[in-house]
């Protein structure tokens, strides 16, 4: 795995590698390095089987996170290449040439993110909300619990807990 | 156990007419000609597994084109961990996948306790490992028989939901639940095996293995299965990495993929067995059927082994902090397990605070059910759609999540 990393880092412009296990490693690269980086993998590497393509949402830096998980089945080792992409301007290069199934992720995360995949089949299509309307949910400004008592009905005689403090009361009600 | 050449036997009808792709690979399908009809095979049909749709384009009886629609029992279950502390992930993460909750326990678990560099006691990995097989022969009960009634035999069905019964009956009485046990939790387990618990399911086990025998008589040694089975639903082993194949569709398909063999976690590595291939790569519902029956007995032989080589006694949990309070150190993993349906794979990414920051369950349906069952609908007769469907034991919630 080390010298595959090596070889990473004297290909792209290799910006931060986090070793997670000695089978897992986070490698970080430039948006525009991204696919190539994943493709270089796949293709000179052994890295065929795409785990997945998910992405973790840092407001507060105004980035997301994406990842490219990748698995070689000779080493049975994983690399994620990461990558920033700023939350305003969410789009990326999609990598639906690479895998059949990788389109299926893009929509998902076009929907739920409003990351645009320009190129990529069929991304404008609806995967679970059939309708919506609002901001893409998964968006950390998206508030559920204000979207929740704005769009159904108080039902009477129904009591809400911050559940914590419940839990705690309940728990450890010395303390 | 089938012959790989049997999907080139088939006869083929002529398809000179049919609609062809355009350059973006969308089918171009004239619905006002009056040559078409649109189906909609699901989300209420009895040949769905779960709830999600496909629509079907049909040219007479033969599907043109097919789409997967999904997001019947979307819950938003990935959002609302943004609300809940870790441990409180707990009671939501089972219903990812209702039929085997295990795996969803298992995962977070280990992703918690690998960020937060927490030990799990010897005993608590080998009840761990019992309690991750019980589900694999729990969800293959439902799952097999199922490939029979698809096509008409439905008797196998109700023979495993009787033996899927008997084995909920022993989660209840280690677990106190039947469907979302919430036994695995991180750093250990939350109770050891009561009296006699072990001889009861040692019964169950001996009743699953005479279920094997007539079930291979009902369905897998039938001829109309077979006529119906062998050659259908054919996977090209080329598409496995390329459509992300996993577990038994990709064993059926001549590949070696098994998480536990692959990526050794819990005992596993403690443990004798070999994950059976289909080594003509068959690919087709027949050898799918046979892959998950061998699964099963496997399975079995595999709980008898667990039973014999794991402690008596031991610790089921090791030190963890207080989990109202729990924070787990600024950091990203993904974990995986084998389920019954192939690799189930968690990306977990913590902030620092007590709420994670992002839980992603990577399922093997995402693939399956979506990208390679669209592409495989494509040619079938409309009565081998739910055949195929179930044959790849597809699984919508872990989808929708």
């Amino acid at each position: 795995m080390e010298k595959i990393i090596q070889h990473l880092q004297g290909t792209f412009d290799v910006k931060v590698v986090k070793k997670q296990r000695d089978d897992l490693y986070f490698v970080t690269v430039g948006k525009e390095q991204a696919i190539p980086a994943v493709t270089y993998l796949r293709d000179a590497e052994g890295f065929t089987h795409l785990v997945m393509i998910t992405v973790a949402d840092w407001m507060e830096k105004g980035v997301f996170e994406l990842n490219y998980i990748v698995h070689n089945y000779e080493l049975h080792a994983d690399i994620s290449i990461c990558t920033n992409i700023n939350r305003e301007e969410a789009t990326m290069h999609s990598a639906h040439h690479l895998w059949e199934q990788a389109w299926t992720y893009q929509r998902e995360l076009k929907e739920m993110y409003g990351i645009d995949f320009p190129g990529s089949p069929r991304v404008d299509e609806s995967f679970n909300l059939e309708g919506w309307d609002n901001i893409p949910p998964m968006r950390r400004e998206f508030d559920t619990l204000k979207y929740a008592n704005e769009t159904y009905f108080p039902r009477p005689g129904r009591e809400t807990h911050d559940p914590a403090a419940y839990m705690k009361q309940k728990l450890y009600p010395d303390e | 156990m089938s012959n790989s050449n049997n999907h080139k036997l088939l006869i083929q009808p002529d398809r000179s007419s049919y609609p062809q792709p355009d350059e973006n690979g969308k089918m171009q399908l004239d619905l006002d000609s009056g040559k078409y009809v649109k189906v909609w095979h699901g989300p209420n049909h009895p040949g769905v597994t779960g709830n999600m749709s496909l629509e079907l384009t049909l040219c007479g009886d033969e599907v043109v084109e097919a789409k997967t629609h999904v997001g019947y029992l979307h819950r938003g279950f990935e959002k609302i961990f943004e609300r809940r502390t870790w441990m409180q992930c707990f009671p939501t993460v089972v219903r990812m996948c209702v039929p085997e909750p295990d795996s969803n326990e298992y995962n977070l678990a280990a992703a918690m306790e690998e960020l937060s560099d927490i030990e799990v006691p010897e005993y608590a990995q080998w009840m761990r490992t019992l309690i991750l097989e019980m589900a694999r022969i729990t969800n293959l009960l439902r799952l097999l028989p199922a490939n029979g009634g698809t096509m008409g035999l439905g008797l196998g069905v109700q023979w495993g939901v009787y033996l899927r019964d008997l084995i909920l009956d022993r989660f209840e009485e280690l677990t106190g639940a039947r469907i979302y046990h919430m036994y695995i939790i991180p750093g250990g387990v939350r109770g050891k095996m009561p009296e006699g618990f072990k001889e009861r399911l040692i019964n169950n086990l001996n009743a699953i293995d005479d279920f094997l025998v007539r079930f291979k008589r009902l369905v897998i040694d039938n001829a109309v299965y077979k006529k119906r089975a062998i050659g259908t639903g054919y996977i090209d082993p080329s598409w496995v990495d390329k459509f992300g194949i996993v577990g038994p569709n990709a064993r059926a398909a001549g590949y070696n993929r098994d998480v536990r063999k692959d990526n050794p976690y819990l005992v596993y590595d403690q443990l004798d067995f070999e994950p059976y291939i289909d080594k003509e790569a068959a690919s087709d519902i027949y050898s799918r059927t046979w892959v998950r029956f061998m699964d099963l007995k496997y399975g079995v032989e595999m709980i008898r082994q667990i039973l014999d080589k794991m402690p008596k006694d031991g610790e089921i949990l090791g030190k963890i902090p207080n989990a109202l309070n729990w924070k787990i150190p600024t950091g990203q993993t993904y974990v995986r397990s084998e389920s019954s349906r192939g690799e189930y794979g968690f990306f977990a990414v913590a902030d620092g605070s007590e709420y994670p920051r992002r839980i992603n369950l990577r399922g093997p349906s995402y693939t399956h059910a979506i990208a390679l069952l669209e592409k495989l609908l494509v040619n079938a007769n409309i009565s081998d759609v739910s055949a195929i469907m179930v044959s790849l034991a597809t699984c919508p919630p872990e989808i929708e999540r």
